[in-house]
């Protein structure tokens, strides 16, 4: 039961990270693409009827972290007290970034905005790939499995580890650079004339940098962490995360320039799932390594009572099947180009 | 007290209160709004739309302030609170995932299309849109009651070997009897803050000479509605409410009502200090047996005053709490008050140029939210010295490696962040209310119905 809780909130974070992924994507990008006021709002109605929705999921996977296992839920959020606090503050201002823009038309007041929507994005994108570094890199737990991480020590990997070191960063600028392909996939499938054009160059220029980090990521987490390689070994269906992740990366470089968004977006967000149930993968069933393994938190040590579980799953398996409807329902309402008329953003 | 103990307090204190001046009008303007479309639908009656659509307008910036100041409460369960959810997260973890999944998705998909969705919908889909955005918001609410609920009363339970609590029963748990009684009480008080700030916004119009057609369905609208639930807060949901803790809280009864001493024929207290150094109510004015008739329905009932309970396990702010209950009980009683004085008024169709209870009805929308953040005090003082009541004391429960350094910072930062806010949401909304209710400007609009009366 608690191995099912496992995957299904491996699979709730990867479409978070999916879905929240093109539009902090398209934020990132969103000043240098998008140069005039029409492009702005083009971007901002792309993004404007979902992105809140998008973001639910992360808040629907904390919760059903917190139901699955409370324990992992205490031990990293208090864990991670410094970043999440500054995660909720960029939150905050991303939200009503996108939000209050609209509500004035003065050229001050929508720059303003349009540099916080922006840089709440970019910072998002690298604390969320620095959250997921520190999880595979592992924490110093204690004995009672809790632990504190300053933001950052010496930037080595040492005893005394930070939320930032060296490793940690690296896969925050794996996750920034993939969530600009990502987003920059999105903006070109949603619009056309410079704007598209403008966002399939950046997804072009990120291809070789995506390439690149990704390989450079696997090699220093393996030499980091030479535990992963177990679960890979051992069970063979492993393989497909690999090669799900080097096709991927293929069918982006060749779709992209022949104009072929939609199969650039879907094969980036393969990609993203693909990486991430990799480290799932790779981590199970370990939840939080500790920096000393014997304090490692699991899925055994951290979750809920198994008649909890059980309960869960009928209600989880019912309002699941309700969201799926609802997101189909809206993303088809509105798909297409965006156009530009009236109403808001 | 622990320096970090009292920091974790009032971090969570500080952004529950601020988060919930939002949530409670998103509420209650919910299903006013509901309301206002049902109406323009059956009647085709343009007013009652462009009124339904300024709401939405208005719903949309204060629905914007109440997510994003909504998920650090998730957050800060863990951040903050790490040894409760440890200890309670096998329970109340129920409750807070299905929020996500039931209302958050519910509300979040529907929002879009019933603000931005209007030209794409037909008349009915857009209504149905709203209706689930009410429902959402609705749902949301009673999981965090029932999440409360536990908290005050837990129930559905078992303690596992590793001491952590854990499901026993889902139904008893979702259907807590504290929940039921709580969550009646809290909706009729966010339809109260929504009732009362479309009266209040159309005295004001009223006053000023603007939107007038507008305006009258505003006040109309909200003195009904705020005469209706202004009654139904006191009886029955607060009576209710207040016999559950009497039955279930004895000693935080005691502490709300300042009864120091164990007695039969107990007074209430309508004003008064309480003074915890001699034990008594300083300069009171009581009514001799009522709290013996409103707690037992007997004048004579015996009442067990704090003495009756060891001190460990009194709220440990009883003059704040017994304030809070006080100014709750105080306002919701003027409230009734100004409804029914209103409604008479409305009536007697001399409202709308009755210009004293138009400034009366204006300057009072800023009271409801004093009511419910001072109800939801007296809820959470009333809780104390316990996280979950018996069963875990508030001491054990918070994070006890975030020290009170690192949780001063951050409540320092949230403080300043929803300052901003609060400016900003203040800035948005007196523009909406500047602009007005009608699409087309008034001028205009008073021109076409000249030419067309000619």
């Amino acid at each position: 039961m608690a191995s099912l809780w496992f995957w299904i909130v491996a699979a709730m974070i990867a479409t978070y990270v999916v879905l929240d992924g093109f539009d902090l994507g398209a934020g990132a990008i969103y000043l240098v693409a998008a140069k005039t006021n029409d492009e702005r709002r083009r971007v901002l109605r792309a993004i404007g009827p979902v992105w809140d929705g998008n973001e639910v999921w992360l808040l629907a996977a904390g919760g059903t972290l917190y139901f699955a296992f409370p324990r992992l839920y205490a031990s990293s959020f208090s864990g991670f007290y410094l970043p999440l606090m500054i995660v909720l503050w960029l939150l905050i201002l991303r939200g009503i970034g996108i939000e209050f823009r609209a509500h004035v038309e003065t050229p001050v007041w929508q720059d303003f905005f349009d540099v916080i929507f922006s840089c709440s994005s970019i910072l998002l994108a690298i604390f969320f790939g620095a959250a997921l570094g520190n999880v595979v890199r592992g924490v110093p737990l204690d004995s009672a499995g809790y632990f504190f991480e300053p933001l950052w020590t010496d930037f080595k990997l040492g005893p005394e580890t930070g939320i930032l070191d060296w490793y940690t960063v690296l896969t925050g600028t794996v996750a920034l650079v993939t969530l600009v392909a990502h987003g920059s996939y999105y903006v070109a499938l949603k619009t056309d004339a410079d704007l598209g054009r403008r966002a399939r160059g950046f997804a072009l220029l990120c291809w070789p940098l995506q390439f690149f980090l990704t390989f450079s990521t696997l090699v220093a987490t393996y030499f980091i962490r030479p535990e992963i390689m177990a679960n890979y070994a051992k069970h063979k269906i492993g393989i497909l995360i690999p090669i799900s992740v080097v096709a991927s990366l293929g069918v982006m470089l060749w779709a992209n320039p022949k104009g072929k968004e939609k199969l650039a977006f879907i094969a980036s967000s393969l990609y993203i799932t693909a990486m991430l149930l990799g480290a799932a993968f790779a981590l199970y069933p370990v939840v939080l390594p500790a920096r000393n393994a014997q304090y490692d938190l699991t899925i055994y040590n951290t979750a809920a009572g198994v008649h909890g579980l059980s309960v869960g799953l009928v209600w989880w398996l019912f309002a699941a099947v309700l969201v799926v409807a609802y997101f189909v329902f809206v993303y088809r309402m509105f798909r297409g180009k965006v156009p530009l008329g009236e109403g808001h953003y | 007290m622990d320096s970090a103990l009292l920091v974790h307090r009032l971090h969570f204190a500080f952004t529950a209160t601020f988060h919930y001046l939002f949530p409670q009008l998103t509420m209650g303007l919910a299903l006013l709004i509901v309301v206002l479309q049902t109406i323009a639908l059956r009647r085709n009656d343009p007013v009652y739309r462009e009124s339904a659509r300024f709401w939405g307008r208005i719903f949309g910036i204060n629905f914007a302030l109440g997510v994003v100041t909504g998920i650090p409460m998730e957050f800060q369960f863990g951040t903050n609170w790490s040894y409760f959810s440890s200890f309670a997260g096998g329970v109340i973890g129920q409750t807070l995932a299905m929020e996500g999944m039931f209302a958050f998705f519910l509300e979040s998909a529907f929002l879009g299309l019933f603000l931005y969705g209007e030209k794409r919908l037909s008349p009915r889909a857009h209504w149905l849109s709203a209706v689930a955005v009410f429902v959402g918001s609705w749902l949301s609410g009673y999981f965090i009651i029932a999440t409360d609920a536990f908290m005050q009363h837990p129930v559905g339970y078992f303690t596992a070997p590793d001491g952590s609590l854990q499901l026993a029963s889902f139904w008893d748990f979702v259907l807590n009897p504290w929940a039921g009684w709580q969550y009646a009480h809290n909706m009729s008080g966010a339809v109260i803050t929504g009732a009362f700030f479309i009266t209040a916004l159309g005295a004001f119009y009223l006053l000023s000479g603007k939107w007038t057609a507008h305006a009258r369905i505003f006040v109309k609208a909200g003195v009904i509605a705020g005469c209706v639930f202004s009654v139904l807060q006191i009886f029955p949901t607060g009576d209710r409410q207040g016999k559950m803790v009497t039955d279930l809280q004895p000693v935080t009864l005691a502490a709300m009502e300042g009864l120091f001493q164990s007695q039969p024929n107990a007074p209430l207290v309508i004003i008064g200090q309480p003074n915890e150094k001699r034990s008594k109510i300083d300069n009171s004015l009581e009514v001799p047996g009522m709290l013996s008739m409103l707690t037992y329905k007997r004048w004579n009932a015996h009442v067990r005053g704090l003495d009756a309970f060891p001190k460990q396990d009194w709220p440990d702010n009883i003059p704040l709490l017994y304030y809070s209950y006080h100014i709750m009980v105080g306002l919701g009683t003027i409230f009734i008050a100004i409804m029914v004085l209103a409604l008479f008024l409305l009536w007697r169709d001399k409202l709308f140029n009755t210009r004293w209870m138009l400034w009366i009805l204006m300057l009072s929308a800023p009271f409801p939210y004093i009511a419910n953040t001072a109800g939801w005090m007296t809820a959470e003082l009333g809780r104390q010295p316990w996280l979950i009541y018996g069963l875990l004391r508030t001491e054990n429960g918070y994070s006890r490696l975030v020290s009170s350094g690192n949780g001063t910072f951050t409540l320092l930062g949230f403080m300043g962040l929803y300052t901003v806010l609060g400016i900003l949401f203040l800035f948005l909304i007196k523009r909406e209310i500047d602009h007005g209710p009608a699409s087309v400007p008034e001028i205009a609009s008073n021109f076409h119905l000249l030419a067309e009366t000619k």
